[in-house]
């Protein structure tokens, strides 16, 4: 039954994406005063509707739980012999179950849209909700009819084929639901930027509103990409955490995309300028999602994270991407004339740097969009080109680096306008810790360059984060601001995590037998023993490796070549020791023919702050989404202390005497 | 990596996992064991930093999307050997990266280098240049001169 009820609560859910796109436009015609008599049902159908769509997806989380072999997908992606969690993770490891997954956030983030957003004008809302039912509708459409996770097998299957061993991890419990979640907010913004659009409020009110889905959306994004890059770090055993790969790429353009729209809606909202760009980046936003989700559940790119390879669905996504997106910018090109650009500011002022930072951040978007469809192109065409680091790195850093310089001085310069002047002692400081550090690590070793920028940039950032702190209350910041300041040191922590990573890593492969000692840098690294053991699902061989630093403690790391059965594959278990200042990584190879072991080790200098960094980012996030909702609470109580005033002013006042 | 890895050989591997754990990793199972620089590095650390970094740019041709240096591929190996090798007889990097191109085409290099199939790679980056300079000197530039204009003919 599990199963049919899922794919019930599924077409329902469908059909009730079609009510709500009716009744939202319905409430497009309704005439000025009066509610036109279908609109009343956008909302409980977006409603009903997340909850359907969430009840599907728990009717397949429960399949995959209990191991009902009847039902294709479990059959062919899950495993009676699987630790529990793996089995509940797995529901989204396959294509069909992952869509699923994208499905109910996308009905449930429409859901709580309908269910709490009560500020915008009801045309406003009327026309998101359509927007958001138009593009929840084709997913259905999607997973029902290419996709069906819910199909049965004929005859019961004895036993299931399993999961990929690289994904039976807790990784994959994190990274891509934050990651969906991340996705789908951006949808809700789409939507909402398409209402405002359609029915010309876009204003500070509609930026007040959009603003924590773009929060919301941006702190999962952040952690998302966050927890991927520490997963392919640890998982695939040669200590690399960013490759510049595409499916990487697919989750990094919708991030930059949303990095600018953040900041850009936050002008809107508190300045009533950058009105079309606000637009223009919320519907990029969204579009970098599709593409992400086109890219890695098309099969187009034959890549680690793409488990899905069948053209026709590839075909079904690009349709859907093209219709949304397409209708997007038709209307934004329609109706964009309409929209005036909003307050006028000078260059130099807070919204000059943050136009100058969102340009910056679209040219890397355009850069990371190139090199990532480049490839794909060429082999249309029968051209096999690779577009690697050694592209990426430079191209992007011709952006991202006059984006850190104007970063760290934007948050000190004033709105509207400002002189270069006023700033000049916060200015020669940062210029000052930039110089002294590139000039320290240029004396200390010959580096690469962009490592060493990167340091540099990364001091200079890291001391500019707090100096909109200068001269203020501390007790008295509000909690957005110390949102800013945790965000932008955060970028400061990643950047030196990179760039020492890149600079000073430092590496020893070595074939060794049992009781041998290798040397790397500071660290003796002795192979102890070399033993077998099993798992749930799989045997392994473990080596003990005991690290020594120098005179100190012998630490024991127990790195493992897995073999799983089901399906066989052979996986690399690398083992860590987190010190406050690096991290040593160490990985167990194949036995050589003389019957030594192939040991890898690596020395990786603050290679920990990259994730450190990228949590605080996400966290400055929600302090920011803190901080608004704080001043949204006590503007309303505000309000509603001035009505009952006016109204007890009203009944102490006498009636006019007759 | 390993994933790419376990498509050529799981199909040894199913037997090999049930026959005995010591054979633990795929490459064990090769006919042929492991270049001798597949896994080892060089004596000389500045060659093996020249070596290190021109892997890391060279694309393992049976994997998916990954770097010579991050693989283990048994292909992946053979190239590191012949990439250690290489910088140890004393070529440079860009020597061994033009003799891997011309043996297995463009697809090997993570560089690409100008060409007739990927010009559009370095012109891009230079028209973005010139229309980020455009937008930024249209919307700050007029902006100014707006505000100026205003300020001017305030009374």
């Amino acid at each position: 039954m599990i199963a049919e009820i899922g794919l019930a609560a599924l077409w329902l859910a469908a059909a009730l994406a079609v009510l709500q796109m009716i009744s939202g436009a319905a409430a497009l015609r309704s005439v000025d005063g009066s509610t036109h008599p279908l609109a009343i049902y956008a909302r409980p159908a977006a409603i009903v509707q997340a909850v359907l769509a969430v009840l599907a997806f728990l009717m397949l989380l429960r399949a995959f739980a209990i191991t009902d072999l009847s039902i294709k997908l479990v059959a062919t992606n899950s495993h009676s012999m699987k630790p529990m969690i793996y089995k509940l993770t797995g529901t989204w490891g396959n294509h069909e179950g992952s869509m699923l997954l994208w499905v109910g956030v996308l009905a449930l983030a429409g859901g709580l849209l309908a269910g709490l957003e009560k500020r915008l004008p009801e045309k406003t809302m009327g026309a998101t909700l359509a927007v958001q039912g138009f593009i929840a509708l084709g997913f259905y459409a999607f997973l029902l009819l290419s996709s069906n996770p819910f199909e049965r097998l004929p005859v019961p299957a004895a036993e299931g084929i399993g999961l990929n061993p690289l994904l039976q991890d807790i990784g994959l419990a994190i990274h891509p639901p934050t990651l969906y979640a991340g996705y789908v907010g951006l949808s809700v913004a789409f939507s909402l930027a398409m209402g405002a659009l359609l029915t010309r409020e876009v204003n500070p009110n509609f930026a007040r509103a959009m603003r924590p889905w773009v929060l919301g959306a941006w702190v999962l994004l952040t952690l998302g990409i966050t927890a991927g890059s520490y997963w392919a770090y640890y998982e695939l055993g040669w200590g690399g955490w960013w490759f510049w790969d595409p499916v990487e790429n697919a989750s990094l353009m919708p991030w930059l995309a949303a990095t600018a729209l953040m900041h850009s809606v936050s002008v809107l909202a508190a300045r009533d300028a950058l009105r079309t760009w606000t637009i223009m980046l919320g519907v990029l936003a969204f579009s970098m999602s599709m593409l992400g989700t086109f890219l890695v559940r098309s099969g187009v790119l034959t890549s680690v994270h793409a488990f899905a390879v069948d053209p026709e669905r590839g075909a079904f996504i690009l349709a859907l991407l093209l219709i949304y997106i397409g209708g997007a910018f038709t209307i934004f090109a329609l109706r964009a004339s309409a929209v005036s650009e909003g307050k006028r500011f000078a260059a130099v002022s807070r919204e000059g740097a943050l136009v100058f930072n969102n340009v910056m951040l679209s040219a890397i978007l355009a850069i990371v969009l190139l090199g990532t469809l480049y490839p794909l192109l060429a082999e249309a065409f029968d051209a096999r080109v690779s577009v690697g680091p050694p592209y990426f790195n430079p191209a992007s850093a011709i952006f991202a680096i006059p984006m850190f310089l104007v970063m760290a001085v934007g948050p000190l310069l004033r709105w509207k306008e400002d002189k270069p002047l006023r700033v000049q002692f916060e200015m020669l400081l940062i210029a000052a810790v930039l110089i002294a550090t590139l000039a320290i690590v240029a004396l200390a070793g010959d580096y690469p360059l962009l490592p060493v920028l990167g340091l540099g940039l990364a001091a200079a950032l890291g001391v500019a984060a707090f100096l909109p702190l200068r001269g203020r209350k501390l007790s008295r910041v509000p909690t957005a601001v110390w949102g800013m300041v945790l965000a932008h040191f955060g970028v400061a922590v990643s950047l030196l995590g990179m760039a020492s990573e890149g600079a000073f890593t430092e590496e020893r492969l070595a074939a060794v037998a049992p009781g041998d000692t290798v040397e790397m840098g500071d660290w003796l690294i002795t192979l102890e023993s070399v033993a077998p053991v099993a798992g749930p699902n799989w045997t392994a061989i473990e080596a003990r490796v005991a690290a020594r630093l120098g005179e100190g403690e012998a630490v024991t790391l127990t790195p493992q070549a897995r073999n799983f059965w089901s399906p066989a594959q052979a996986t690399s278990e690398s083992a860590l020791l987190t010190r406050w200042n690096g991290q040593l990584y160490a990985v167990i190879g194949a036995q050589t023919p003389d019957g030594r072991w192939q040991l890898r080790v690596w020395w990786k200098p603050f290679v920990t702050f990259i994730w450190y960094g990228g949590l605080l980012i996400a966290l400055g996030g929600v302090l920011a989404i803190i901080g608004r909702v704080q001043v949204d609470v006590k503007r309303r109580k505000a309000a509603e202390l001035g009505e009952e005033r006016r109204a007890d002013l009203a009944a102490l006042t006498p009636e006019p005497a007759e | 990596m390993s994933r790419a890895l376990a498509l050529v050989v799981s199909g040894a591997l199913a037997l090999a996992a049930l026959a005995a754990w010591p054979l633990a990793s795929a490459i064990a199972q090769d006919a042929l064991p492991p270049a001798p620089y597949a896994y080892t590095q060089l004596e000389d650390p500045a060659l093996e930093a020249k070596a290190n970094a021109l892997m890391h740019t060279l694309r393992c041709l049976k994997c998916q999307s990954q770097s010579i240096a991050d693989s283990d591929a048994p292909m992946a190996g053979d190239m590191r050997h012949q990439v250690r090798s290489r910088i140890l007889a004393g070529d440079s990097p860009d020597e061994v990266r033009a003799w891997l191109i011309e043996r297995y085409g463009d697809y090997v290099s993570y560089s690409p280098e100008v060409s007739q199939t990927t010009w559009p790679l370095f012109v891009v980056p230079v028209l973005l240049v010139l229309a980020a300079l455009f937008v930024l000197l249209r919307r700050l530039g007029r902006g100014r001169s707006d505000k100026i204009a205003s300020e001017s003919s305030l009374p």
